[in-house]
């Protein structure tokens, strides 16, 4: 058994070193998510594995054998771009692009998380099964991925379009 | 990296029996993966032990009994936990990021290994845990985050664990598997000061594999939580944390468990300051007693002073908050 990249069964490699990272980029040529610290510390690598966000650098492949893997070419391409792709165009969500694609994976994995009730260090009342979608909530959640240029108020409010009403910017920011 | 070879374990016993004097178990390998990157560790058989017991259940008596291959985000969402234990869903939504929370374990977050970048340098810096007798270059060097409790002249390091503040302070207790059978031993016991040897940070023994962690039933939890002071408000290790739950009754205070991350080589339970504060009014000025009594025996380094003003107020702030007593602040 191999491991399922963005729904094509690839080989795993043969030496257990290589990391799911390093399998995308350097096996797969899926170039879209990117290397940036390679020890966890950025976010640039994030991808789904089985629709949960995870850091590939920190990854081995052999670890997600059996396992389903959505990178950002997954996600959607130039033909039809996913809603979160669109939205980063139109907020000036990036400016070199280089977290971009971490960004958007672990957006699409952090909306599943909030949906799901999953509490944050900002949740005020861990009881509350339903975490209002506010712009704290994004912000903490999404810490995870950094941005060198400093793009974080368009990406927030690309995430905040995208995924609803709640999310508008607050009258106090 | 050196070469290893990997193996999957389908339960403990599979795991213990792949178990050599050269293999390490692999949790999420969120810290042991990047540390064979580093080449700090060079294990050369990993045993991947994420199949074995990932469930979180309720024990007879009320308490939790939490799988080693629980994911840190599972442990942080579980409703029983954010009942009954907010400290521990807390604690664990303070570390790391939800990437590396969703692929973290219980059994690889508690023995995780210290962040000190001293030992980390592993082509420039001197380091007794890395190289036991090599000397610290931390003794002497940048010691910001370094420890103020419980050090010793070879190590100053403190254990990075969020998540373990809280279970110092909840009374765990840590299952064990090895070749000779299943043991049980208290959480608090489980980490080490480092004396003079640093390169043991638990009294595990090689091949000893953490099957699960308890939690025994403890009405007080149910009020308690966990404050990380850190140099960014996200996605950052700690300066100073404090794990608690407190009782209060009439005024006074009836119990309370108290912990101190950020401040030792292990998840330091404030025992002194537990002693100091049952029986005593739930007021500013008791809290301040207390944790002053807890931090009498600090002895800070050149950059960290500052931890032990920092740790005294962030206790007073955190029963302050649980007695629902307005605190001031201000100098211990
Ligand atoms: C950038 C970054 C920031 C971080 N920030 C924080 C933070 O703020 N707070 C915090 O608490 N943590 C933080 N962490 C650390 C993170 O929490 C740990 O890396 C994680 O919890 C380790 O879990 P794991 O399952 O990935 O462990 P692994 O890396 O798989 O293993 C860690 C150790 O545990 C051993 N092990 C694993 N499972 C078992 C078992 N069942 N029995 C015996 N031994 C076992 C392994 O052999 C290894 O020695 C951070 C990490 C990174 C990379
Ligand atoms: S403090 Fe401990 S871990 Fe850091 S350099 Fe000194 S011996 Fe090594
Ligand atoms: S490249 Fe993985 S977190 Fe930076
Ligand atoms: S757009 Fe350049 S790093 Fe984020």
């Amino acid at each position: 058994m191999g491991v399922i990249v963005n729904g094509t069964d690839v080989e795993l490699p043969d030496d257990p070193r290589v990391s799911l990272l390093d399998l995308l980029r350097e096996g797969l040529h899926l170039s879209g998510t990117k290397k940036g610290c390679d020890q966890g510390a950025c976010g640039a690598c994030t991808v789904l594995v089985d629709g949960q966000r995870i850091l590939s650098c920190l990854a081995l492949a052999v670890q997600y054998e059996g396992r389903s893997v959505t990178t950002i070419e997954g996600l959607g391409d130039e033909g039809a771009l996913h809603p979160l792709q669109q939205a980063f165009i139109e907020h000036d969500g990036f400016q070199c692009g280089y977290c971009t694609p971490g960004q958007i994976c672990s957006a699409v994995g952090m909306i599943e998380e909030l949906r799901r009730g999953v509490p944050s260090h900002v949740t005020a009342d861990l009881a509350a099964t339903a975490i209002p979608c506010s712009r704290d909530e994004l912000r903490e959640r999404m810490s995870g991925n950094l941005c060198r240029c400093g793009a974080h108020n368009g990406i927030m409010d690309a995430i905040a379009e995208t995924y609803g009403a709640e999310t508008h910017r607050e009258a106090a920011e | 990296m050196t070469p290893f070879s990997y193996v999957r374990a389908a339960d403990a016993d599979a795991a213990v029996r792949h178990s050599g004097a050269d293999a390490k178990y692999l949790g999420g390998g969120t810290n042991l993966v990047d540390l064979m990157r580093e080449t700090i560790e060079r294990p050369g058989t990993l045993v991947d032990v994420t199949g074995l017991s990932a469930g979180i259940t309720e024990t007879d008596g009320g308490g939790l009994l939490i799988g080693a291959a629980v994911r840190n985000t599972a442990l942080a969402e579980h409703g029983l936990v954010r009942r009954r234990y907010p400290m521990l869903a807390r604690a664990i939504v303070a570390g790391a990021s939800p990437q590396i929370r969703n692929m973290a374990t219980v059994a690889g977050n508690i023995l995780q290994r210290t962040r000190c970048a001293y030992f980390y340098d592993r082509a420039g810096s001197r380091c007794n845990k890395r190289q036991p007798g090599r000397g610290c270059d931390a003794i002497d060097g940048f010691n910001r985050m370094h420890a103020i409790l419980g050090a010793s002249p070879s190590c100053v390091a403190t254990h990075p664990s969020d998540m373990c503040v809280a279970l110092a302070a909840l009374d765990a207790t840590v299952h064990v598997s090895s070749a000779d059978g299943e043991r049980r031993l208290p959480f608090a016991d489980l980490h080490r000061l480092p004396g003079d040897a640093p390169d043991l940070d638990t009294v595990l023994l090689p091949g000893d594999l953490i099957t699960a962690v308890e939690l025994p039933p403890l009405a007080l939890a149910e009020r308690s939580t966990y404050r990380k002071v850190r140099d960014r408000s996200s996605y950052a290790f700690a300066l100073v944390s404090v794990a608690a739950a407190l009782s209060v009754e009439n005024g006074t205070v009836t119990d309370v468990r108290l912990a101190l991350g950020g401040v030792a080589h292990k998840p330091w339970r404030a025992s002194k300051a537990e002693q100091a504060l049952r029986g005593q009014p739930a007021t500013e000025a008791a809290f301040r007693v207390a944790a002053a009594a807890e931090l009498a025996a600090a002895e800070p380094l050149r950059d960290n002073t500052f931890k032990v003003e920092l740790a005294q107020r962030t206790i007073v702030a955190v029963l302050g908050e649980l007695a629902g007593v307005e605190v001031t602040g201000g100098g211990a």
